[in-house]
């Protein structure tokens, strides 16, 4: 089981009620001058964009393999086999790495608290790993954002792209973007026209850096080794040398 | 003085926000640019010239391997200062000791810091330990004295370049310029190149403060290496941009461009044409100004790939605030006056020095610097 989101912004209707359950649920502020925000925030932890008409979310795309788990030193964050990436802020010690490596540039900061926080959307994880639903997906009335389980909501994305062609653009955004995530999207106009990116690689990112920490457990003893073997063999020379004066000098330990 | 003072009460009573500027869009700037970053790339002398010294049995650099372990444990601990400055929560420093993340760059980093530095502490004590005649201490620390530099020169390669893997991470983000898979490898290169570069400063430097003569063979010996790792470093980096289709870029204007050009014109064309010229490169104020600007080039491609090459994705441009110049620049001042102290009253420098290390029992003679 696994956990997600299918946003489908044809049928979005910019009611922002999900911006404002969102608040409530993790007990942050809301009103008209936060609702005016089109930026997610240390207080506004998903936003729907509007352009013209149009309609866009932003939260947290929930990487099946996050970027911002993998490069998190102390582990605060991390991806639970449910689906949620989570973040446990007694572990985390404000490096902000999350924030410089999340391919979507996700995590946000606390930047005016003396004890600041790393926030960003938790899929809701107190309740939906009780077995309830997102907070912003109950409460949506036209059922643009939608709860259920990835692979479910991928064939209904399938679908209604299928059923639809000419309403939406044909692509599930999510489905192979650094590797899957657990929101998938839909929309009718190109998704750069709200600043995702499209040619993001396909592998999950953590990849790149783990293919190079893993050599390490080799890199050492063979380091070693090396270090050591060069080091016997120079000094091996002195000693010959000192041998064959016969005569110790001062030098040398 | 002052500002950094004042500046360091700004960042622990009113937080990162007042202090930097620094946003959700930028959330690395000076402090890890240039405090991190460049404070251990600065550092590496200490590896570079234990590793001749002790491993390949370079005895003729042996009078500079005092300072340059002096310089690099300072270089460290401050580091490790600007990163309490840096942090969100300092006081957590420690966490990655202790919850495990082996898959993050930035877990090993935190690891090999803390190892090197202590390794680094170790190879400094003896000077101490001498001058205050603890022979006992001192026998065995002598006596783990070589698996020490082993320890070391392997953690010293392992962070070096991982603080170029760091950002293998971010190959959305990173300009073209910069972003390339051999970032560990260019990272380690330059590091060495520093490492040579600043020993040959330091020792300009100090020969000149205290009044005594340049080891100018050694130092030429020095710039030669420096020489050839420059020569590598600009063909691979070359050949990176080159396979990459990177190299059509620098037709582009633009403030990228610029930079990335400034990086290599200071870091390698300047310096490699200065010590190519034996006339230039025999003398010490060859040596020193090749080495200025190799340091230099490479203080501008740290702030580069964590500064110039992240503003264009992030969408905003960042100039530190003068809450983060004061407390950088107080750190630096520092380092210079720590450093001036210990040369002052431990026995760092090279008269006397030899005497003193050749012999098993060190209760001999103390010398002074300043005698
Ligand atoms: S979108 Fe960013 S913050 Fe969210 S799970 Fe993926 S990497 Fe982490
Ligand atoms: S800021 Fe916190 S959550 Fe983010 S990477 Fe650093 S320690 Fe982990
Ligand atoms: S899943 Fe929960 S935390 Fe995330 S945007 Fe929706 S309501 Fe907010």
């Amino acid at each position: 089981m696994s956990l997600a989101i299918l946003y489908d912004a044809t049928l979005c209707i910019g009611c922002k009620q999900c911006e404002q359950a969102c608040a409530d649920r993790h007990k942050l502020p809301y009103d008209d001058a936060i609702a005016a925000e089109e930026v997610q925030s240390d207080h506004k932890l998903t936003v729907v964009q509007g352009r013209d008409d149009r309609f866009m979310r932003r939260l947290c795309m929930h990487c099946v393999e996050p970027t911002c788990a993998s490069v998190c030193p102390v582990a605060a964050l991390r991806k639970t086999p449910e689906g949620p990436v989570v973040y446990d802020e007694d572990r985390c010690m404000g490096c902000r790495y999350c924030m410089v490596a999340c391919p979507f540039s996700v995590p946000r900061y606390e930047w005016t608290k003396l004890l600041p926080r790393v926030r960003k959307c938790d899929f809701c994880a107190g309740t939906t790993l009780a077995g309830g639903v997102q907070a912003c997906a109950e409460i949506c009335p036209t059922g643009a954002t939608k709860s259920g389980e990835r692979a479910a909501l991928i064939a209904e994305a399938r679908s209604r792209l299928a059923e639809n062609p000419a309403q939406y653009v044909p692509h599930v955004y999510g489905l192979e973007e650094v590797g899957g995530t657990s929101v998938l999207m839909l929309s009718g106009v190109p998704f750069e026209s709200f600043g995702y990116r499209t040619d993001m690689v396909k592998e999950p990112i953590p990849m790149l850096t783990y293919r190079v920490l893993s050599r390490i457990p080799d890199f050492v003893p063979l380091g070693g080794i090396l270090l050591g073997g060069i080091w016997w063999i120079t000094h091996r020379r002195d000693e010959v040398a000192a041998e064959e004066h016969a005569a110790p000098s001062g030098e040398g330990r | 003085m002052i500002a950094a003072a004042y500046a360091t009460v700004v960042r622990f009573t009113r937080g990162l926000g007042a202090s930097t500027h620094l946003s959700d869009r930028f959330p690395w700037g000076l402090w890890v640019g240039f405090d991190v970053l460049c404070g251990v790339m600065l550092a590496a002398g200490g590896f570079t010239l234990t590793a001749a010294v002790h491993i390949f049995n370079i005895e003729r650099f042996k009078p500079i391997i005092r300072p340059t372990v002096l310089t690099a444990f300072l270089g460290y601990m401050l580091v490790v200062v600007a990163l309490m400055f840096d942090l969100g929560r300092p006081w957590r420093v420690w966490h990655p000791l202790v919850m495990w993340n082996p898959h993050s760059v930035m877990f090993e980093v935190g690891w090999c810091v803390t190892l090197y530095t202590t390794v680094l502490a170790l190879e400094f004590s003896p000077v101490v330990l001498e001058r205050f005649h603890l022979t006992q201490a001192l026998k065995v620390v002598r006596a783990i004295s070589v698996p020490l530099v082993i320890a070391g020169v392997i953690l010293s390669t392992l962070h070096q370049s991982s603080l170029g893997s760091l950002y293998l991470i971010v190959p959305e983000k990173l300009h073209a310029y910069w972003y390339s898979p051999l970032l560990p490898v260019f990272f380690f290169l330059s590091a060495i190149g520093i490492g040579l570069a600043m020993t040959i400063i330091e020792s300009c430097l100090s020969a000149r403060h205290f009044g005594k003569k340049l080891e100018l063979p050694l130092m030429r010996e020095l710039g030669r290496i420096l020489t050839v790792v420059l020569l590598l470093y600009g063909m691979l980096k070359f050949l990176d941009l080159y396979h990459r289709g990177a190299l059509d870029l620098v037709l582009h204007i633009g403030y990228e461009t610029d930079l990335f050009l400034l990086e290599l014109g200071l870091g390698l064309a300047l310096p490699i044409a200065l010590l190519l010229v034996p006339r230039v490169r025999d003398t010490e104020g060859g040596l020193y100004l090749a080495s200025v600007f190799t340091v230099l080039g490479f203080i501008v491609n740290r702030l580069n790939v964590s500064i110039t090459g992240m503003e264009a994705s992030a969408g905003v441009s960042y100039v530190p605030k003068w809450t983060e110049v004061a407390v950088t620049a107080g750190i630096v001042a520092a380092g210079f006056a720590i450093f001036g102290l210990a040369v002052r009253y431990l026995p760092i420098f090279p008269r006397g020095v030899e005497e003193l290390a050749a012999r098993p029992a060190p209760r001999v003679r103390l010398v002074h610097v300043r005698d």
